[in-house]
């Protein structure tokens, strides 16, 4: 069965936990004990109906304070697909949360209320969200009870929310009016917005395309672990694994293994079950090679004529997520598939304002600042860029002193020294 | 997971151990297939036996209870020491628990063990930082995406054998706080708590003095997988006595260093 995954965006009073909790609701996801634990809590904190927003508190101190501190993950299946929920807090730690909970979605979700229209939460989400690559776009017009389900307020949201996400890289937006309370709109359908001849939420959840959200045209293969058994029946087998990270590879395939540039042939692809004629993401498999090249841990098994860019200079959008500040001359380690190498901040050159997309010169990045750096890596990177592959084409930063991730990156130029063009544009944002 | 395992090197061995922490208080049934499988797998087993711990001194029981499940962070930590183990693989899911829920897939924990739900790394895509300094240990859930049903549904494709607790037999059982507990020697029977022999079967299983068994009559793989589609309430609270002390229990016994 597919699996989609969504991340939902909004800010504090947009509804969003109540949203979540309606569609597990109403999708019989929340069971009996579940239930009983949030009409406890519910009556605790001296509310007349269960709150179904409680569903998503998970920790003491979100439970009695009635704030959410980290993403929290749901899970729920139709008889359609199955649905991973990350709901990521839109307070303070807001870029962080929603970088990573965006990070691995099909789908995201943006809340507005109906009463209110956009605001500039709405819109650096869009933003972030866009800069994530986030094939699918959601935007949900709350609380349309409030406003008497009036047609015309929704209107004005959606055109509005067009004309901003015009200057943004969105593929595919849907924009639904519903209530989250009443559930309207949500799971089931409603009589009091006849004007709208769109899908429900879960209906639209269910049946969105998402089958071509990964690349299936470049062949990329990260080395995660050599496997050498060194004995028995196996004693000559020397395997790679990984997993695909883009295109199709097949046995008998030319190959070329990059940085070292030697091309030969796939003897075979293996799995624990037998060999196999194809690989493609995401799949887990081991590649033999007829040659007995040099290959390690890191190295990336691509096509002679399809490869990625192979540099020491990197181009990268950056979501700083750390209390110290980015400065030139940092040194950091930079995550990329399956290498790790030691890399120096060259430059910033620029930081990008997320309330008007503009672009500022900066000597600094701040916590959940976004802006682009120049990287100088002691060994080459073989990445593509973000926009043509989330996998090769993102990475993250870690402070060697401290062991945090203090950065998600994506590549912007491919190693490119390219400056012009506007800070949406290299944002992966359509000018 | 352990078949998990065996699947990512194979045709190489699993380059690391199994780990059992061990309360004592075991279906035999568990013990059984857990030699069995791992020697079929080829994966070595190390044990921290907590009643072996006890005698040692090295833990002690809090008097008058029986439940063991509290001193397995102690017998953990314990191990983690003498193994020098960086990192522990374990089978939790986020759908377990409204905690679990909120944890990485990469755990940190500090030499005592303690979960801090305030400062976990960020993980975006599928870029795991698995960097530690000295002292620190890493708690690895790369089931944290699955459900029960997905986890059923694995089992199905793969033809994977499990103990036959897991499906529905007939047992001898008593009530206690609403959960059917297995009549066994380690938990004395209270004031009116009558031993009847029940159709049942476990959906999560662990110390026999606090896995609570189910109703079922689900004895195939494909009967439980039309069980737990229908099924109302939630695995652990439906059968474990250990996150029943109250509404965080989980969530506390994480800050102790609980897996």
């Amino acid at each position: 069965m597919e699996l989609l995954s969504l991340v939902t965006a909004g800010s504090v009073d947009d509804g969003k936990s109540t949203l979540i909790g309606r569609l597990l609701y109403d999708a019989k996801a929340v069971s009996d004990d579940q239930l009983e634990a949030v009409e406890r809590a519910s009556l605790r904190l001296g509310l007349e109906d269960a709150s179904l927003a409680l569903l998503t508190d998970g920790l003491r101190a979100e439970r009695e304070q009635g704030i959410t501190i980290d993403v929290a993950y749901r899970y729920f299946a139709t008889a359609k697909r199955k649905f991973i929920i990350a709901d990521s807090p839109g307070h303070e730690q807001y870029t962080r949360n929603m970088v990573c909970g965006a990070s691995t979605a099909n789908l995201a979700v943006i809340l507005v209320d109906a009463r209110n229209g956009l605001n500039e939460q709405s819109c650096r989400h869009a933003f972030l969200l866009s800069l994530l690559g986030i094939p699918h776009l959601v935007l949900a017009i709350n609380k349309m009870d409030l406003v008497k389900y009036s047609e015309e307020t929704y209107t004005r949201i959606r055109e509005e929310f067009t004309s901003f996400a015009a200057r943004l890289r969105i593929q595919d937006l849907t924009v639904i009016p519903m209530a989250a309370l009443t559930g309207e709109n949500v799971v089931r359908g409603t009589e009091h917005m006849p004007w709208y001849g769109g899908p429900t939420l879960l209906s639209h959840l269910e049946s969105v395309h998402i089958a071509s959200d990964l690349n299936l045209i470049d062949a990329r293969f990260p080395v995660q672990y050599v496997l050498r058994p060194r004995s028995g029946e196996h004693r000559d087998y020397r395997g790679y694994a990984g997993q695909m990270a883009g295109g199709v590879l097949r046995p008998g395939d030319e190959v070329l293994v990059l940085p070292s540039g030697l091309s030969t042939r796939i003897a075979s692809i293996d799995t624990h079950d037998g060999p196999i004629e194809e690989a493609f993401p995401p799949m887990s498999v081991a590649l033999r090679l007829e040659d007995n090249l040099d290959v390690a841990r890191g190295d990336m098994i691509c096509r002679p004529r399809n490869q990625p860019t192979v540099a020491e200079d990197l181009d990268v959008m950056v979501c700083w997520m750390d209390r110290q500040p980015l400065r030139p001359g940092a040194r950091l380690l930079v995550k990329h598939t399956t290498r790790t190498v030691p890399a120096l901040v060259d430059d910033i050159d620029y930081r990008i304002d997320v309330n008007t997309l503009r672009r500022a010169s900066a000597d600094r990045l701040d916590l959940n600042d976004i802006g682009r750096i120049r990287l100088r890596a002691a060994q080459p990177v073989m990445c593509d860029t973000y926009q043509r592959n989330r996998i090769t084409g993102g990475l993250i930063l870690i402070d060697p002193t401290t062991n945090q991730t203090v950065a998600g990156g994506m590549m912007t130029a491919g190693g490119g020294r390219g400056r012009e063009g506007d800070a949406a544009e290299s944002a992966g944002v359509a000018g | 997971m352990a078949h998990l395992a065996r699947r990512a090197f194979a045709p190489a061995p699993v380059p690391f151990p199994a780990l059992h922490v061990d309360t004592g208080h075991n279906f035999p049934e568990v013990l059984e297939l857990r030699d069995r499988m791992l020697k079929h797998l080829g994966i070595r087993l190390e044990i921290a036996l907590i009643p072996e711990m006890i005698a040692a001194g090295r833990l002690r029981e809090p008097p008058g209870t029986i439940s063991r499940n509290r001193l397995q962070s102690q017998a953990l930590l314990d191990a983690v020491d003498k193994h020098g183990f960086d990192a522990l693989l374990g089978g939790g899911r986020r759908d377990e628990d409204k905690a679990r829920a909120k944890e990485r897939v990469f755990s940190f924990r500090d030499a005592f063990g303690q979960w801090d739900p305030r400062s976990q790394r960020a993980e975006l895509w599928h870029l795991y930082n698995a960097r530690i300094s000295s002292g620190t240990s890493i708690r690895a859930f790369p089931l944290s995406n699955w459900t029960e049903l997905d986890v059923w549904q694995y089992i199905a494709a793969r033809k994977i054998e499990l103990p036959s607790l897991y499906y529905a037999h007939r047992r001898p059982v008593f009530e206690r706080d609403g959960m059917l507990l297995v009549d066994n020697q380690f938990l004395p029977r209270e004031d009116g708590e009558v031993v009847r022999e029940l159709q049942v079967r476990f959906r999560t299983v662990g110390d026999m003095t606090c896995t609570g068994a189910t109703l079922s009559s689900a004895s195939t793989v494909a009967q439980v997988i039309e069980e737990i589609s229908r099924c109302r309430v939630s695995e652990r609270g439906a059968t474990r006595a250990d996150d029943r002390f109250n509404e965080t229990a989980m969530e506390d016994r994480k800050r102790e260093g609980y897996f």
